[in-house]
């Protein structure tokens, strides 16, 4: 479980569903621990200000969180949490540990700008 | 866009010192704003399990945070994190914070408590090989270095601690740390020096870290020799200790050697009506109950200094 006050992605149907019908997805896959607790503190601050992208989050521990943990893009990741940026439900960016403030909002700026 | 936002004081960092502080002041009514460039928390959400805080017997640093939070809210306590400061001005009376998206904040009275952040070796690769195998933190990474090589750099009691610990997934764990001799207490050096998976290479650093995709070897120096060898390995945990944040103090409050913040026993810095608490003060001892405490005795002595400015311009106002 995890503690926050972001969606919580349960299954893998629902991961799918969640990034197909929304246009720019972030989602941080990751446990209550140092390294992800500060990336969802992120995203819930971000929440109000980038209106155009939905923020969820995804047990790292969870079976159902493969479709993230699987992937080819996150082959040579050794650090939680796994931060996944969607497009038109494509995977078009992933990072792997701990981020801050400013390297989230350059991906988020350059990935899902309005003006791209 | 520039705004004009006074508060009686803002506190800066909202780890336990902080969110002291702004409990113990907006509990007293002091109008009070507290500013994290972090997640509120601190250094204290990096702790799975907080068993030594009196009266709780065991609560994860995250669920304390969020309840120091919320008693901080519940008092009127306004609190913004993730956020970047662009400028201070504490050498005035009236104290002034400008973020970087052009806020502006002032203050009569300002508490410091930045805290600190782990250290890093600041060799070539190791940011962009984070995650990539090198980690520090052994709890969230220690499964994926399952029968892995890897080191552990440092010689305190986090260092040995965490080698142990990363035994239980990895096939041999070397031990890198520049002195001939460690700082962590004899029962960790024992258990670490006893382990069968743990060898030791002292008196040397790594120097640079390969990699592409991930991490693939590091160069180990000898610090006696200066002779520099290549070493392949599978991951790099880093247990260094702390520094305090507090670069953006310098030249505006007096700092040690160590760059901690010089403060007083009210824990005044060098700057009438500048406070400081928690981690980056200078002190010798770094706990949750300390910070607390920290935080709790500089909001009181400026709780008291704001009373006195206020008196005193009411003062100067009748006469």
């Amino acid at each position: 479980m995890l503690y926050t006050n972001l969606k919580h992605i349960e299954t893998a149907d629902a991961h799918q569903k969640f990034i197909s019908e929304n246009e720019n997805v972030m989602i941080c896959c990751g446990r209550m621990g140092p390294m992800c607790i500060p990336v969802y503190g992120i995203m819930e601050d971000l929440e109000g200000q980038y209106t155009n992208v939905k923020f969820a989050d995804m047990e790292f521990d969870s079976p159902e969180s493969h479709v993230i943990r699987n992937v080819p893009e996150v082959k040579s990741f050794m650090g939680i949490p796994f931060t996944m940026y969607y497009k038109n439900g494509k995977l078009v960016k992933a990072t792997s540990s701990i981020q801050s403030m400013m390297q989230v909002r350059t991906i988020l700026d350059a990935e899902f700008s309005t003006a791209k | 866009m520039e705004t004009n936002n006074h508060y009686d004081a803002i506190v800066i960092g909202a780890g336990p010192a902080g969110l002291s502080a702004g409990i113990y002041l907006s509990r007293a009514r002091v109008k009070t704003l507290i500013l994290s460039e972090g997640t509120v928390g601190g250094q204290m959400i990096l702790t799975h399990e907080i068993a030594n805080y009196p009266g709780v017997e065991s609560i994860s640093g995250y669920q304390l945070s969020m309840i120091m939070r919320n008693q901080a809210k519940k008092f009127g306590c306004d609190i913004k994190s993730n956020i970047l400061v662009e400028t201070f001005n504490l050498d005035k009376d009236l104290k002034e914070i400008v973020l970087a998206d052009g806020t502006k904040y002032t203050a009569d009275a300002v508490i410091l408590s930045p805290g600190g952040r782990s250290r890093t070796l600041g060799m070539p690769g190791e940011d962009a090989l984070k995650g990539k195998g090198i980690s520090y933190c052994a709890t969230c990474d220690g499964d994926f270095f399952t029968d892995k090589k890897i080191i552990v750099v440092g010689g305190g009691n986090s260092a040995l601690e965490e080698a142990v610990s990363l035994t239980k997934y990895a096939s041999k764990v070397t031990i890198v740390h520049q002195f001939d001799h460690f700082q962590a207490f004899e029962y960790a050096i024992e258990e670490a020096r006893n382990h069968p998976k743990i060898s030791l290479h002292m008196e040397s650093s790594i120097t640079a870290f390969h990699g592409n995709e991930k991490l693939e070897g590091v160069e180990i120096t000898d610090l006696k020799s200066g002779l520099k060898q290549n070493h392949p390995i599978d991951g790099v945990f880093i247990f260094i200790g702390y520094v305090p944040n507090t670069e953006f103090l310098e030249g505006k409050v007096e700092l040690s050697e160590w760059k901690e913040i010089i403060v007083d026993a009210d824990m005044q810095t060098s700057i009438k009506g500048i406070f400081a608490a928690g981690d980056s003060i200078t002190k010798k001892y770094r706990q949750v109950t300390t910070a607390v405490a920290d935080g709790t005795i500089a909001a009181l002595a400026a709780s008291k200094y704001i009373h006195e400015l206020h008196q005193n311009k009411q003062l100067q106002h009748t006469r």
